[in-house]
């Protein structure tokens, strides 16, 4: 059964029929079988925002006649949103807490797999210019620094290594996803920022990478679901699929994600 | 509709009856103003003010806006009711597009106006950088920059609304009173302000309230950190995920202090002939 551009226009009936065809299965390229269509809404965690856009481009051309739609936003904003009632396919978030929120809410299709893991960094401007060299060195009341905010996973995980090596730290602010954590050092207002070291990969020369050794630092599992009301079922589990492939792991790695 | 209904309700106040279509289509668009005002009434968590009001989040928020958005609104006057004067008073090159500027924030995007404000005053900012430099002081993530963002995106409320109001005060007036000996300030003071009263109240009325509800120019500027720059709109936006009850309390609270304005500016806006 291969859905041609006119059925993207028949309703939900068919879509469910689709699904029923086309169940995917993944090889080791992350191709699938069966055919998928029509729009994929994918509710993505901020620090997954340009590992999930070359995600989005590497599946739609093995997929071409879906359309993938990202929201990037904190895990905490995306899964009220859920909550809320927004329509999407697939939830990927940077903690099992936020994950949990929504599948405590019966909107989780499925069980919740992780499929990327990742770890804190200490983002610092360009060259490091106040030598900070780890997480004892931000008590430091003469430094701005900035971390996201305790719902934040980023910001939750960060509270974690602090109070494990009992530092502590009077931020200046708390952002609302750690993108705009990051963004605060990029500018220049802030010298530093707790962040994921994906982060860093993305920042790419824009903020420079203070890493903080593994003995001190947490790992930060990133789980993936297809929602209960997923409009596009079918497309959804294929994304998922792809994600956990070969392909889309290779894609996680080069983004600074670690295997699960 | 038949031309026999004269009922008040049905029978239009002049002119001619629009067409029903109209009148659906204007109902729909009243709906779509008032429903998220019954809703968020509706989930306001009134059994629990008593306790929700005394969470330190929201404590916090209400002592910073209150005083930031009067700081805010106290620099919108200081400042804006002069450049008010001026704009009213004198006619120099380029005016128009010297006053454009001046009340471009009331239709910038408020997030624009944010990084704008990082871009002029942040640490690497146009002024910024000269001021880190020359005393130490840095502006994002301070209450400072609350009332900075706040007075950026208030005061051309207050500025346009002084200016049409000096608009309407008699120059023979102020004539009458330089003939008699008058100087400048006591013509400003005895004569220009008492006949602009109404319209600086109502100046100050949505100054006050478009600062107390200023959120993207905060937030990207001034962070956000309970205490110090969270304000009620900021609290609404991040509590909401934590801790929805207060975030629907403090939206609640604003809705209020809005409809007090609203009340207040009633010969403004409320008019119904």
């Amino acid at each position: 059964m291969k859905p041609d551009g006119r059925a993207r226009l028949v309703g939900l009936a068919l879509v469910v029929a689709v699904a029923a065809c086309a169940a995917p299965t993944a090889d080791d390229d992350g191709d699938t079988t069966g055919d998928v269509s029509g729009e994929l809404i994918v509710f993505a965690t901020a620090s997954l925002t340009d590992a999930f856009d070359q995600m989005r481009d590497a599946f739609v051309s093995a997929h071409d006649s879906v359309e993938v739609v990202v929201n990037n936003a904190g895990s905490q904003t995306l899964a009220s949103q859920i909550l809320e009632g927004a329509q999407a396919d697939v939830f990927a978030s940077a903690d099992t807490v936020q994950m949990d929120a929504v599948g405590d809410a019966d909107e989780l299709a499925g069980e919740p797999v992780v499929f990327a893991e990742n770890r804190l960094a200490i983002a610092v401007e360009p060259g490091n210019p106040l030598g900070i060299g780890g997480l004892a060195d931000l008590a430091d009341p003469q430094l701005v620094v900035v971390l996201a905010a305790e719902e934040v996973p980023a910001g939750r995980y960060a509270r974690q290594v602090l109070d494990a090596v009992g530092v502590e730290v009077a931020p200046a602010s708390l952002e609302q996803s750690v993108r705009a954590a990051l963004s605060k050092v990029e500018l220049g207002e802030a010298d530093a920022a707790i962040v994921f070291a994906s982060d860093l990969v993305a920042s790419a020369g824009r903020a420079d990478d203070v890493p903080i050794p593994s003995e001190q630092n947490v790992v930060a599992r990133y789980p993936i679901a297809v929602l209960t009301h997923a409009p596009n079922p079918a497309a959804a589990e294929a994304f998922v699929a792809f994600v956990r492939s070969d392909a889309g792991q290779r894609i996680l790695a080069d983004a600074g994600f670690a295997a699960p | 509709m038949s031309d026999r209904v004269s009922s008040r309700a049905t029978s239009p106040v002049s002119g001619v009856a629009p067409p029903r279509t109209a009148v659906v289509l204007g109902m729909i668009g009243f709906a779509l103003l008032v429903l998220p005002l019954i809703g968020l009434t509706l989930r306001t968590p009134w059994g629990r003010v008593g306790q929700l009001i005394t969470d330190p989040v929201v404590l916090q928020a209400l002592r910073l806006s209150l005083g930031s958005s009067l700081v805010a609104l106290a620099v919108s006057v200081v400042l804006g009711v002069p450049l008010a004067l001026v704009f009213a008073r004198y006619d120099f090159p380029g005016k128009p597009f010297v006053r454009a500027l001046a009340v471009l924030p009331m239709v910038l995007p408020p997030v624009v106006g944010g990084v704008g404000l990082l871009a002029a005053f942040g640490r690497r900012g146009l002024v910024g950088r000269p001021l880190a430099e020359a005393t130490g002081i840095t502006l994002p993530f301070t209450s400072a920059a609350v009332v900075i963002a706040a007075t950026f995106v208030a005061m051309p409320f207050l500025i346009v609304t002084v200016e049409a109001g000096l608009r309407m005060v008699d120059p023979r007036l102020e004539d009458a009173a330089a003939t008699l000996g008058a100087d400048r300030w006591t013509i400003l003071r005895r004569v220009v302000l008492p006949a602009l009263w109404p319209s600086l109240a109502a100046g100050m009325a949505l100054c006050w309230a478009r600062a107390l509800g200023e959120f993207g120019a905060t937030i990207t500027f001034a962070g956000n950190l309970p205490g110090t720059t969270q304000t009620m709109p900021l609290a609404v936006y991040l509590e909401l995920e934590r801790n929805p009850e207060a975030a629907y309390l403090i939206s609640f609270i604003l809705l209020a202090v809005s409809v007090a304005v609203l009340v207040t500016l009633r010969d403004r806006f409320l008019r119904t002939s």
